[in-house]
């Protein structure tokens, strides 16, 4: 991975992926790092420590005497005070810049404790390695190659268990709310959930039965992929990838037939669930129809979104179909590799017969900003964004919807946006924003 | 004292230039004893936790100054709680007079695999023209970090030429978080890259103008300087670049933080001859006398003073004398970083509270400007006696748990993000005032002693929390000593 200038970045380094072990119950990050890498993760998500993450992390804390002579000494020693320190299930060794620049042995030393039968693991996480979206996989497959292992010879696939994978933790702002919604639905279409992270997940021990899933679930534009590749090569399982996120009635449908389609699943079964929650879902539009269409003191009729990749895919075809507000620049934030850009385009472009959509791929949001502030369209406008947004929709009279990282300025527990029910909470976060701009 | 070199790219770190500590377990005066003899031992830790880094300290430096511009040299993760100043800015502008403050303007050079094998000093030239061509910035400060310092890249070389093409300044600070387990020192390097690069000699000097080294506080001293006949001059967040370069026509700098504004004081000092107030900042009602008195000394304004400090003593008194008897006797648990610690120490002491404890960031025996009256703890150990446990804990939370655990005091008074936490996970009732300025003079004991009953008063929120908080630490480490994990001295 080569650099270049970003302006308002809206993901973190490699390291950033502390937050996927903070999202695992009692998993332990440990940091073999400089002194601020946990601090600076911490201040990008804000409120995001869980059960050991934060000022609770062990870290190594490299000083110039680390530099020069190496720090795999402090490393053992650091891990040593973890186990007296700190009860956790699994402990998993982040490296940051510093000590994959001097080259010490982390590896090594981890193997060392997992040969005295500790749960630990390790992750090359230097971030100029990578940001936060790739290096998530990284750490998941660690976790797998290094916790989780081989299965037992003789171990069945259980039939019907997925392993989903289906968010970046905390980079998602919504990933406890989203995979909430996702256990449900999956569940409702007659399917076992391992969903793994999050407090619907049953710990380390759910992520030891991953081998004996029948198969994966992966829904992402592009991270994540070394996930579901790797597992299916080292498990040999086959995966369902659905592209973006389904947001609403008409893609959590899309999205349940075609991987009801690809598991095989009982079709009577499925369609009835889809049936109840249609039902439901529309409901809710139907008597919102009215307002949408006849308010008549103003509602945002367009929108400008900056978002990771899966987000503006899922939440253009939602709100153009199901809410009609038009999307208009469109700006993909999570440095998307180039192999993965035309697909994403395709999605877009395949959401409207009539209409073409602008999007560029920029990482670089503050230049994001900056054609934004250039744009002009008539009637009122959304800005769906990060925190970042919230004064150039304030500057532009926009109306706005904090809803990316880093975003100070907007608090966020279990809210998700996935499925029907995201989808509702979706339009009732949009509109509750609206409203409260009349007096 | 040190002396203040600013033909150095870069500033000594705090352990060297002063010799400031992060681990020590005892009591307050031996503290102060020890470092009066020269004799300040650091105590290392085989098991730690999440530090700060002064890479954010220095950013805290440069970032909220109006119209400058902010490059991280780095991979992007080493600027990513930046965006908390921007915040921070947008949110206090107000409190200083900025009707519509603007949004910052953070860059990352984002430093790939490729720059760290080959080197970032284009990527960072690159950027450097790139900022300025979009922000037209008065100045570009770049902060360094771990990786840009260990493959060597030529920081110093790039902004120096970019400097000379494009005509504002180019600030160089060089604050890797590696440096210094004292994060502090980015304060220093931020100071040290403003004083090489931004302040001016003096052209015309301003009898009235006072400078005062803070954070954000709100404007207190508008009000408060204007009955002296004095003027703040606050720096340096909401300064503009020129305002920073007149800096050296004031006639005093004052401390609101010590830890914080150290180096830019003694630099003003050494380089302009503007003297710097060496007793410790106005808390407390012993320090609030001293350092208003030592003020209008410094700028000939003896007997305003004295009416100011009668005006506020009538003013304030009757209050403070309620408020100490509704706390007497009442327990405190202090934890912050140095100097603003050892002020909170001093507020709690004055108004009646008992502060059995403290764990306090790091220790500097002196500052920069070598005066042993300025030393802040040694004047709250003196006004206000024994601060039986106190410790210098480095920001572990793992110590600081195990102390409140012992000691559960009615109340935790806090100064960093992250530390309350725990008092309200054991039920403790815990405070922290964001702004600096709140605490000071005779209001501020008023202001603290109503927050400080509010906050006792109403423990249902972290009784409820205690009884269903989940915690990770062992029941074997809160049943060791807290200072089990702290080496010999070094």
């Amino acid at each position: 991975m080569s650099g270049g200038l970003i302006e308002q970045a809206r993901y973190t380094c490699a390291i950033g992926a502390m937050q996927t072990v903070v999202a695992i119950p009692k998993a332990l990050p440990i940091l073999h790092s400089g002194p601020g890498c946990g601090t600076m993760v911490a201040g990008f998500f804000e409120r995001a420590t869980g059960y050991a993450g934060g000022s609770t992390a062990p870290c190594t804390n490299f000083s110039e005497a680390e530099v020069v002579f190496g720090g795999e000494e402090r490393l053992k020693e650091v891990i040593e005070g973890s186990y007296s320190v700190l009860d956790s299930d699994l402990q998993v060794v982040l490296t940051g810049c510093t000590a994959d620049i001097v080259g010490d042995d982390t590896a090594r030393i981890v193997r060392e404790f997992r040969d005295r039968g500790k749960p630990i693991v390790h992750a090359e996480t230097a971030g100029f390695k990578s940001s936060n979206y790739v290096s998530h996989s990284v750490v998941v497959n660690a976790i797998v190659d290094q916790f989780v292992g081989s299965p037992e010879p003789g171990t069945d696939k259980v039939d019907g268990l997925v392993n989903v994978f289906a968010t970046v933790p905390y980079q998602d702002p919504f990933w406890k709310g989203n995979l909430s919604e996702l256990k449900r639905l999956l569940g409702g279409i007659g399917l076992k959930v391992n969903i793994l992270f999050g407090q619907e997940s049953g710990g380390v021990g759910e992520w030891k039965s991953i081998p004996s899933a029948s198969f994966n679930v992966l829904i992402s534009s592009w991270y994540g992929l070394e996930i579901v590749e790797h597992l299916k090569e080292k498990y040999g399982q086959p995966y369902f990838r659905f592209p973006y996120i389904p947001i609403g009635g008409n893609e959590t449908t899309r999205f349940l037939r075609e991987l009801s389609a690809f598991a095989e699943l009982d079709p009577v079964k499925v369609e009835a669930f889809i049936k109840r929650e249609e039902e439901a879902f529309y409901l809710e539009i139907q008597s919102l129809a009215s307002f949408l269409l006849e308010f008549r003191y103003g509602l945002p009729a367009w929108t400008q979104i900056l978002h990771d990749s899966s987000y503006v895919l899922g939440m253009s075809k939602f709100l153009l179909h199901e809410v009609g507000i038009v999307p208009k620049e469109l700006f993909v934030t999570d440095g998307v590799p180039e192999q993965y850009q035309a697909e994403i385009r395709d999605l877009l472009d395949a959401t409207s017969e009539k209409k073409k959509f602008s999007l560029s791929f920029e990482p670089d949001a503050g230049k994001a900003q900056e054609m934004i502030r250039a744009s002009s369209h008539n009637g009122r406008g959304l800005l769906i964004g990060s925190g970042w947004e919230k004064a150039l929709a304030r500057e532009k009279g926009m109306d706005y919807l904090s809803a990316a990282n880093p975003s100070p300025v907007r608090l966020v527990l279990t809210t998700g946006y996935l499925g029907y029910r995201g989808g509702l909470r979706l339009v009732e976060d949009i509109y509750d924003r609206v409203l409260a701009t009349y007096s | 004292m040190s002396a203040i070199n600013l033909k150095a790219n870069e500033v000594q770190i705090r352990e060297v230039r002063l010799g400031s500590i992060t681990g020590f377990a005892g009591k307050a005066s031996e503290l102060v004893g020890c470092a009066r003899k020269g004799k300040l031992g650091d105590r290392g830790r085989s098991f730690t936790q999440c530090l700060g880094c002064s890479t954010s300290n220095a950013a805290c430096t440069v970032i909220l100054i109006q119209d400058g511009a902010v490059i991280s040299h780095g991979p992007v993760g080493c600027s990513s709680c930046f965006h908390e100043f921007a915040f921070t800015y947008l949110v206090n502008g107000g409190n200083r007079g900025l009707d519509a403050p603007t949004q910052r303007r953070i860059f990352s050079t984002n430093l790939g695999e490729r720059e760290t094998v080959y080197g970032g000093n284009q990527i960072l030239a690159d950027s450097i023209r790139e900022v300025y061509a979009r922000t037209k910035a008065k100045a570009i400060f770049i902060v360094t970090t771990c990786a840009s310092g260990i493959i060597g890249d030529d920081v110093s070389g790039v902004a120096d030429e970019a400097e000379a093409e494009l005509g504002v300044p180019i600030v160089p600070i060089f604050c890797e978080g590696f440096r210094s387990k004292i994060w502090t020192s980015g304060f220093d390097a931020g100071y040290h890259g403003i004083a090489r690069k931004l302040i001016k000699p003096p052209v015309d000097k301003q009898p009235d103008l006072v400078n005062i080294v803070n954070f954000w506080g709100a404007d207190i001293f508008t009000e408060l300087f204007g009955r002296l006949g004095l003027r703040p001059n606050y720096l340096t967040p909401y300064s503009t670049v020129d305002q920073i370069a007149h800096s050296s026509e004031a006639v005093a700098t004052i401390q609101i933080c010590a830890t914080l504004g150290s180096y830019y004081g003694a630099a003003l000092e050494q380089m302009y001859g503007v003297p710097e107030i060496k007793v410790s900042a106005p808390y407390g009602i012993a320090q609030t006398d001293r350092w208003f008195r030592e003020l209008g000394r410094m700028t000939g304004k003896e007997k305003e003073v004295e009416v100011l400090l009668a005006e506020e003593r009538e003013r304030y008194l009757p209050r403070i004398a309620e408020l100490r008897e509704k706390l007497k006797g009442k327990k405190a648990h202090v934890t912050a970083g140095a100097s603003h610690g050892h002020a909170l120490i001093a507020i709690l002491r004055e108004l009646g509270l008992e502060v059995r404890g403290a764990s306090i960031f790091h220790h500097d025996p002196l500052y920069d400007n070598g005066a042993v009256s300025a030393d802040a703890l040694q004047n709250t150990v003196q006004d206000y006696g024994e601060v039986p446990r106190y410790s210098v804990c480095n920001k572990q939370e793992f110590e600081l748990v195990n102390v409140l655990n012992r000691e559960r005091p009615d109340i935790l008074l806090a100064r960093h993000g992250g530390m309350t936490l725990w008092g309200g996970k054991l039920g403790i009732p815990s405070l922290l005032i964001g702004d600096e300025h709140f605490g000071m003079g005779y209001k501020g004991l008023v202001n603290y002693g109503e927050k400080i009953l509010d906050t006792i008063e109403n423990d249902e929120f972290v009784k409820n929390l205690a009884r269903h908080a989940i915690n990770p630490y062992s029941s074997w480490w809160l049943d060791q000593a807290p200072d089990a994990f702290m080496k010999r001295c070094e």
